[in-house]
């Protein structure tokens, strides 16, 4: 039986109070609740204070460049479809650096879930704005303030992505039930985590957030694409959390025929048909 | 009787000069002549100029020639441009392109004759191997091949048919080369490109993500037209970042993996290469060069890149670089690229440029009996079930173990961070140090792994001549023209360049009163590592970068301009 023992990583070096906390107790849970192991698990990260999230947990580590947890995500998930691999990145790594990989792996449904720890700022390089930061935000990069942010809900809904939600780091059981929603989906998961950052945003706060997120009600149907697209757009007085989108589409790694006879790991070479591929040449 | 006949088949991008230039090497090739052929193209999909040059010869041939004997000119930009190259006929459709007469045109409706303009390609075809005196037969069989057995396929066969018999019946002029089939042969005929698919795929590639670039999207296409039958995956990426992300996480998983660009996709991938460095994880790259800086001349030649790949991304890892020399080296080097980087555990790449490949030559079959996968040292069976395994683990020769992720209960952790052997981030300035010399250390054995340089002609010679790479035939054959002339010259060739084989380069230059490098580049970058390598100093440079492949006959008028 898999216990939260078993997901006991090396001790966190975040900020006291870091929304981060939240995140990996709530990821924590849910691999524990979906029993799934450590060795069957694939972290992937980049860089920023959320790419060092899977050494904190445990499991297969691929802690990659910034901007890059995605592609090697990707590949890994190809070469073993057996593997439950979960990509793990900020704001920055996420939207920034890595804004091509984002929207090309939505588009392809890419079998993977995908955990943005989204607190509007960058927080390794201290401090600077983020690509979503609130308008105006003033950072020591954006002295008159930054420009309008991404919408990264409306963005996944619009490129293609087959599951997209919204967590709070600051509601750990309900957080951990849409991780638990988005490693169970078959297909890409966005899951756009809201995280407070105690030492470098001091607008979009714990209880700025408090007062105004709200969770989606059962009434709710996530399966239709212009009520996700209008719901996609509310921020500000209200901003609503839970799982947004979602739909069933074939994943990429589905409709691939090499894959149907199980992991290309597993998968041994016959010579024999290579000399008849030099045929042709003949 | 020695036979070395050069066609060219020239044209506008659209009028089919690829494909009759492709299967008159093929019919050639089938009847025994070893055939060396190269493509010269401009970046766009119709119009402008292109020619395929096919040389075939009765013995080696590893270089196109400058002399013309047979022009097949589909358009008149082709005579307007290589008429003073053509010693011998030009077939032209003189109903077609007027104003276009003399001793050495022979007028072939091109067009009547193939009723339908799609084939006046092929009936070109048909009218200069009917000049030749070739045996029809094996055009057939080639076409029956390409078109397979429909109506095109009949269509085609009839349009070479009738070029075929108008040459033997029509032409009256002076032309008396003849090329009668030598033998059938178990021989190839192959692009360097397409022998590095054949290459990667023999050696268990099982996983590829690339994105188009001229010159390698045709190891994409290969690979993906094959993937469901050598169960092995195919992405194309959204960008070359994606490309080499995914196949070192696909390497990560556990497959064998490669990703292929050109130089200037490669200028992308720089970041990627590195993080396959420091997180040990074996990778084949394939840079195919063109041109640069930036765009350059996207669709033709250069050796540009050597020291670009030699030193690119930050910080020190090490790696190792193979430039194959013929189209049968590319097959045999890329094998044993995936080797290397299995046993060693870094990326290795692959320094091809656009005229080897896409230049068909006549190889050998490949010996597949000969073909060794050996994916380095492995974790399996109980092994694979500890739990304290440690991916960077510290040992003599550098090489940790691998786990794959999934394999058993060890967890497989890797980290871009410099990290201890359990794969985690660190500062520590003890560790670091002991992983950075750890990386480091695979070179020694790493180095007696690469093949010592190969020389070719009389072991000692006044004049050595040093090339790397695609230049290797068109160097050999220079050597070949200025031994008949009575000079004494050898040549030294590196396929292997990155660990550098010193010793062989000391050894050759210092048996030589003049070295000179032939490269086309413009700053002599082998002269470079030589330099940085050995302390030697070349005497001479040979350079070309003007996008063309060397010659034989221009290495050897360059060497004869210098002193030998």
């Amino acid at each position: 039986m898999v216990t939260i023992a078993d997901y006991a990583g090396l001790e966190p070096t975040w900020c006291p109070g870091c929304g981060n906390f939240g995140i990996l107790k709530a990821l924590n849970k849910a691999l524990v609740e979906l029993e799934i192991e450590p060795h069957q698990l694939l972290l992937v990260s980049g860089i920023g204070q959320a790419g060092k999230l899977p050494h904190y947990s445990r499991g297969n580590i691929f802690n990659s460049l910034h901007g890059r947890p995605v592609p090697p995500a990707i590949g890994a998930k190809i070469a073993n479809p057996e593997l439950v691999v979960i990509a793990v990145s900020g704001d920055g790594d996420a939207y920034g650096e890595g804004g091509n990989h984002f929207i090309h792996a939505m588009r392809r449904n890419h079998d993977i879930t995908y955990l943005v720890h989204n607190n509007q700022v960058y927080g390794l390089t201290k401090g600077q704005t983020s690509p979503t930061s609130d308008p105006g935000f003033v950072t020591k990069t954006t002295p008159y303030g930054a420009s309008p942010p991404i919408n990264p809900i409306a963005l996944a809904i619009a490129g293609g992505a087959t599951f997209v939600a919204r967590g709070f780091a600051g509601d750990i059981d309900y957080l951990a039930e849409i991780i638990k929603g988005g490693i169970q989906h078959r297909g890409f998961a966005l899951i756009d985590i809201l995280q407070p950052c105690v030492s470098f945003n001091h607008k979009n706060t714990y209880s700025w957030y408090r007062e105004r997120v709200y969770k989606l009600g059962e009434d709710y149907n996530p399966s239709d694409r212009s009520v996700a697209v209008e719901k996609a757009r509310e921020w500000g007085d209200k901003i609503p959390v839970g799982v947004i989108y979602k739909v069933t589409q074939p994943t990429f790694e589905e409709q691939i025929p090499a894959l149907k006879k199980g992991p290309l790991v597993s998968q041994k070479l016959e010579l024999a048909k290579v000399g008849r591929l030099l045929d042709e040449f003949g | 009787m020695t036979a070395n006949f050069n066609f060219m088949v020239g044209g506008e991008a659209g009028q089919g000069v690829q494909l009759a230039g492709f299967l008159l090497s093929k019919a050639l090739a089938r009847g025994g002549y070893q055939i060396f052929a190269d493509q010269d193209y401009e970046s766009r999909v119709r119009g402008g100029h292109n020619f395929f040059r096919v040389r075939a010869k009765n013995s080696q041939v590893g270089a196109i020639a400058e002399s013309v004997d047979m022009l097949i000119a589909l358009d008149k930009e082709s005579i307007n441009l290589h008429q003073k190259e053509v010693s011998g006929v030009i077939i032209v459709d003189g109903e077609k392109i007027k104003d276009a007469g003399g001793d050495s045109f022979f007028s072939v409706p091109l067009e009547r004759l193939a009723g339908d303009k799609l084939m006046s390609n092929t009936v070109a075809l048909g009218a200069a191997l009917g000049l030749v005196g070739y045996d029809f037969e094996i055009l057939v069989q080639v076409l029956r091949n390409h078109f397979g057995t429909g109506d095109v396929s009949q269509n085609n066969i009839k349009a070479a048919k009738a070029g075929y018999e108008y040459s033997q019946r029509e032409f009256k002029g002076e032309f008396s080369h003849r090329l009668n089939p030598v033998n059938q042969t178990e021989g190839l005929l192959l692009t360097g490109n397409e022998a590095i698919s054949l290459g990667a795929i023999a050696a268990g590639c099982k996983f590829m993500a690339a994105y188009p670039m001229t010159p390698v999207s045709s190891i994409m296409e290969y690979l993906a037209a094959r993937s469901e039958d050598f169960d092995l995956v195919m992405v194309h990426a959204e960008d070359e970042i994606a490309a080499i992300n995914m196949s070192i996480g696909a390497a990560y998983a556990g497959v064998r993996a490669m990703t292929a660009t050109s130089g200037s996709g490669f200028c992308l991938m720089v970041e990627g290469l590195g993080l396959a460095g420091i997180t040990e994880t074996p990778l084949v790259v394939v840079e195919g060069q063109r041109p640069g800086p930036a765009v350059g001349l996207p669709t033709r030649t250069e050796q540009g890149d050597l020291q670009f790949v030699l030193h690119a991304h930050h910080g020190e890892f090490p790696r190792a670089v193979l430039a194959p020399a013929t189209v049968e080296d590319a097959f045999w080097l890329t094998v044993k690229a995936f080797n290397l980087a299995d046993r060693y555990q870094l990326p290795v790449l692959i320094l091809t440029d656009q005229h080897l490949a896409s230049s068909y030559a006549t190889v050998d079959r490949f010996d597949l009996s000969e073909v060794t996968i050996d994916r380095g040292l492995l974790f399996s069976g109980d092994e694979a079930e500890q739990l304290a395994y440690k991916r960077h683990r510290i040992t003599e020769t550098g090489i940790s173990p691998r786990a794959f992720p999934g394999q058993g209960k060890a967890l497989v952790v890797t980290d871009a961070d410099e990290h201890d052997e359990a794969g985690h981030l660190i500062e520590d300035a003890g560790m670091r140090t002991a992983q950075v010399q750890k990386r480091l250390r695979k070179l020694f054995s790493l180095k007696k792994e690469i093949e010592p340089p190969q020389l070719y002609g009389p072991e000692t010679a006044e004049t050595t001549l040093i090339g790397w790479g695609s230049t290797y035939g068109a160097i050999r054959e220079a050597v070949d023209i200025l031994r008949r002339e009575g000079a004494s010259v050898n040549m030294l060739h590196l396929n292997q360049l990155w660990p550098f084989p010193a010793e062989g380069v000391i050894d050759a230059i210092g048996r030589s009163q003049h070295n000179y490098v032939i490269e086309n580049n413009a700053t002599g970058q082998l002269a470079q590592l030589i330099r940085t390598e050995t302390g030697k100093e070349v005497s001479g440079r040979i350079l070309k970068y003007d996008g063309r492949p060397f010659t034989p006959a221009y290495i050897a008028q360059a060497v004869r301009k210098e002193g030998c």
